[in-house]
């Protein structure tokens, strides 16, 4: 911390308390980006979870649960035409209101600095898992355009990494506004860059929200037949 | 967006290929291209622009369109992000604060970008963002013959600002009304309204919450049926009209430029001074150069006093409420180390008195707190009394409902922080302040909480006691105030004796 400059929480804009004590004065001193506060509204995704994508099965009704997957994964792994692509999700918080309200303003109004929140929960994770290449979900121009940045491609960076922006996408509707089987009955929306190689390469790819999945496995499936070893995937939301 | 310059004028580099550069790094923004007469303006852009500064994305015309406007003289670009020095100010909402600033990659400059994270909510303004505005004449707008129908009769201290409001709003003046809570501000304005109208200006009266535009809205429209009303808040419909009389949450100032004739700003002092010094920059950016601003409170701050005292600011005061009975003067009760008690799970005997009281004489009372914590912990307390006992604080989901709830008297006792200081009516009722030595609770707070009491022509008084541990300046000068108010109406003839 600068000891001329008060930190402000980077989303209620609080100053932040210092912690004081003595492991403050004798550690390294962490960067804090949020207020004590807001921190308590993001809720980590722990516990039981669904064994592909991470959905936790602490507010599920038994009925959505098929063994140690999620009816949605369940369904989705039951189709030989989607099975094994997206061999797991990760995703670090609970998509409540709060973390609603923190993305939409990330990226619909485009506040770009909001990436810093995430950048530690990011870092820890991607440190556990062995990949070769951080694909994010890409936009497609227009909505690059509107958007000034790709918000997968901003965590990443914001957080150290190099994101391989490797994938485009065809402009289409918002996912947003779609149905479940809307969105994975949708025709391939991405496209490998001319000229890659992705053969025996283990992709991490990003994204911000987890919904239905299909967006991640759509591209999961693209680069796993494009000679991809493994595939999973990041998501901040779930 | 970048922009070339060719022949002395600004070309977004979409519509033509050259060396760009981001609006805010353009070293002067070349002179607005003259009026050209002979152009044929879209009459529905003219309507949608005039007094405004909007975005590319906040408006629903082509870009070629509006460049065309440009390049006749009808429409100006200016930049978003300007530079003191080095640093960046937002042009928009007046931010100059560095934290408030941050960088970030832009796809729409292929560059770096600073942006305000300030006013973020109403659209991104960074380095390469225009804001665009009119520069054409005004839509043509015929005051209708017949204006104000509003039937009932002022006070004589309401008319005496009335005529005064009328008069600075002709001249183009500032005037302050300090009026006390309860005089019946609103009817005060109809006929400065009117005059302005009349006059061919355009006029709008601005407040802080959102709450105040929506009660205001329906009794202006009511009064002005001939004429249109836009109403403005976050997410309103009528964000793109234009009309002679507009009401607005001061926020929504922020998309107004040279905009109005007159501005009515009410509650200035509602605000921290940080925030009040944007809406202060949104004010002066929304009205025309050439202008009258006519503030309205019932608490000007200390400095606003001053000037009145040493005659460098115009006012009026209304010192009487329009049922000409004297404001509730507050009573000062020492309650001893009252947080110390709340620990224990005790209130101090004598509050506690002064609440059970109420109760058991079914007078409903408005108690405050100086914080969220503190409340909370008194309210299970409370509620061995009455189970029905309820708090309410600005995040309250539930707030509108309990204030409901509280004015259909099915709450016999609301515990609140200072959200409900100002704004909020209830018919017949008393109020204590636990712990009025906070210092949450400035001179204005506690005029304003003072003048929750006594507001119905039925119930003129009310009980108003300050249980504190140790007076504080702010306690005696708000009783000063108060004293000294209800002084000037006997002195006047406003109230009765």
């Amino acid at each position: 911390m600068n000891s001329f400059s008060q930190d402000h929480c980077l989303i209620c804009h609080d100053i932040i308390l210092p912690a004081i004590g003595w492991r403050a004065l004798f550690s390294i001193e962490k960067e804090h980006f949020i207020c004590l506060v807001c921190e308590g509204k993001l809720e980590k995704i722990e516990g039981d979870t669904c064994r592909i994508c991470s959905r936790s099965f602490r507010q599920l009704d038994e009925q959505f649960r098929d063994g140690d997957l999620c009816h949605d994964c369940f369904r989705w792994e039951g189709d030989i035409e989607w099975q094994g692509f997206l061999e797991k999700n990760t995703s670090l918080f609970l998509y409540n209101d709060f973390l609603k309200e923190v993305i939409a303003k990330f990226k619909f109004r485009g506040d770009y600095l909001l990436a810093k929140v995430f950048t530690d929960s990011i870092r820890g994770k991607l440190t556990q898992m062995a990949f070769d290449q951080l694909v994010p979900i890409p936009l497609s121009e227009e909505r690059l355009y509107e958007r000034g940045f790709n918000q997968a491609a901003a965590l990443l960076a914001v957080a150290g990494f190099t994101p391989s922006e490797i994938l485009n996408r065809i402009h289409s509707e918002k996912q947003s506004k779609k149905s479940r089987s809307e969105r994975i009955h949708v025709p391939q929306v991405f496209k490998i860059l001319p000229d890659m190689n992705l053969e025996g390469q283990r992709i991490v790819l990003i994204d911000d929200i987890y919904t239905t999945g299909s967006t991640l496995r759509h591209a999961a499936k693209l680069l796993k037949e494009a000679g991809a070893a493994s595939i999973q995937s990041l998501t901040l939301a779930r | 967006m970048r922009f070339v310059i060719k022949n002395e004028k600004l070309i977004p580099q979409k519509l033509h290929k050259g060396d760009s550069l981001p609006i805010s790094q353009l070293e002067t923004i070349p002179q607005q291209p003259p009026l050209n007469t002979e152009f044929t303006y879209n009459p529905d852009l003219q309507q949608f622009l005039t007094g405004k500064q909007l975005l590319f994305d906040d408006i629903p015309f082509p870009l070629d369109e509006i460049q065309a406007h440009y390049e006749s003289g009808y429409v100006t670009y200016r930049k978003g992000i300007d530079y003191d020095g080095k640093r960046p100010v937002c042009t928009r909402c007046g931010n100059k604060d560095p934290h408030w600033f941050a960088v970030s990659p832009c796809s729409r400059c292929g560059e770096t970008c600073h942006y305000c994270r300030h006013c973020i909510m109403m659209g991104r303004i960074s380095e390469c963002t225009p804001l665009i505005g009119w520069n054409g004449p005004v839509p043509d707008t015929k005051p209708p013959a017949k204006l104000n129908q509003w039937q009932g009769t002022l006070s004589k201290g309401q008319m005496e600002a009335s005529n005064h409001v009328v008069e600075a709003i002709l001249r183009n003046e500032e005037h302050l009304v300090w009026a006390v809570c309860g005089a019946g501000k609103t009817e005060v304005l109809f006929a400065g309204i009117e005059a302005a109208i009349a006059a061919g200006k355009r006029i709008c009266i601005a407040t802080p919450r959102t709450d105040v535009v929506l009660e205001l809205t329906p009794r202006l429209k009511a009064a002005f049926p001939e004429i249109t009303v836009a109403s403005l808040y976050g997410g309103s419909e009528d964000r793109h009209l234009f009309a002679p009389l507009t009401i607005a949450t001061t926020h929504q100032l922020h998309r107004f430029y040279h905009a109005f004739d007159a501005i009515i700003l009410d509650e200035v002092d509602a605000f921290p001074y940080t925030v009040e010094e944007s809406l202060q920059h949104a004010a002066v950016q929304a009205r025309k150069p050439i202008s009258a601003m006519i503030y309205l409170t019932a608490t000007p701050n200390e400095k606003w006093q001053r000037e009145c005292r040493t005659g460098k600011r115009l006012f009026t005061t209304i010192p009487a409420r329009f049922h000409r009975h004297p404001l509730p003067v507050p009573e000062f009760v020492w309650s001893g180390n009252w947080q110390k008690q709340l620990k224990k799970k005790k209130l101090p005997a004598n509050a506690l008195r002064w609440i059970t009281e109420r109760l058991e004489a079914n007078k409903q009372a408005l108690v405050f707190f100086p914080h969220i914590a503190l409340m909370e912990k008194a309210l299970p307390i409370l509620r061995q009394f009455a189970p029905k006992i309820e708090a309410v604080h600005a995040e309250d989901p539930e707030r509108k409902d309990k204030v409901l709830k509280m004015r259909a008297k099915e709450i016999p006792l609301l515990l609140t922080t200072t959200i409900l200081e100002r704004g909020v009516t209830f018919p017949n009722i008393d109020v204590a302040v636990i712990g009025a030595e906070d210092t949450i609770f400035t001179e204005s707070a506690l005029v304003q909480i003072a003048g929750r009491a006594g507001r119905s022509k039925d119930h003129p008084s009310g009980v108003v006691t300050f249980f504190h541990y140790g007076k504080t300046d702010e306690m005696l000068k708000a009783r000063r105030q108060i004293v000294s108010l209800n002084r000037e109406g006997i002195e006047r003839g406003l109230l009765n004796t």
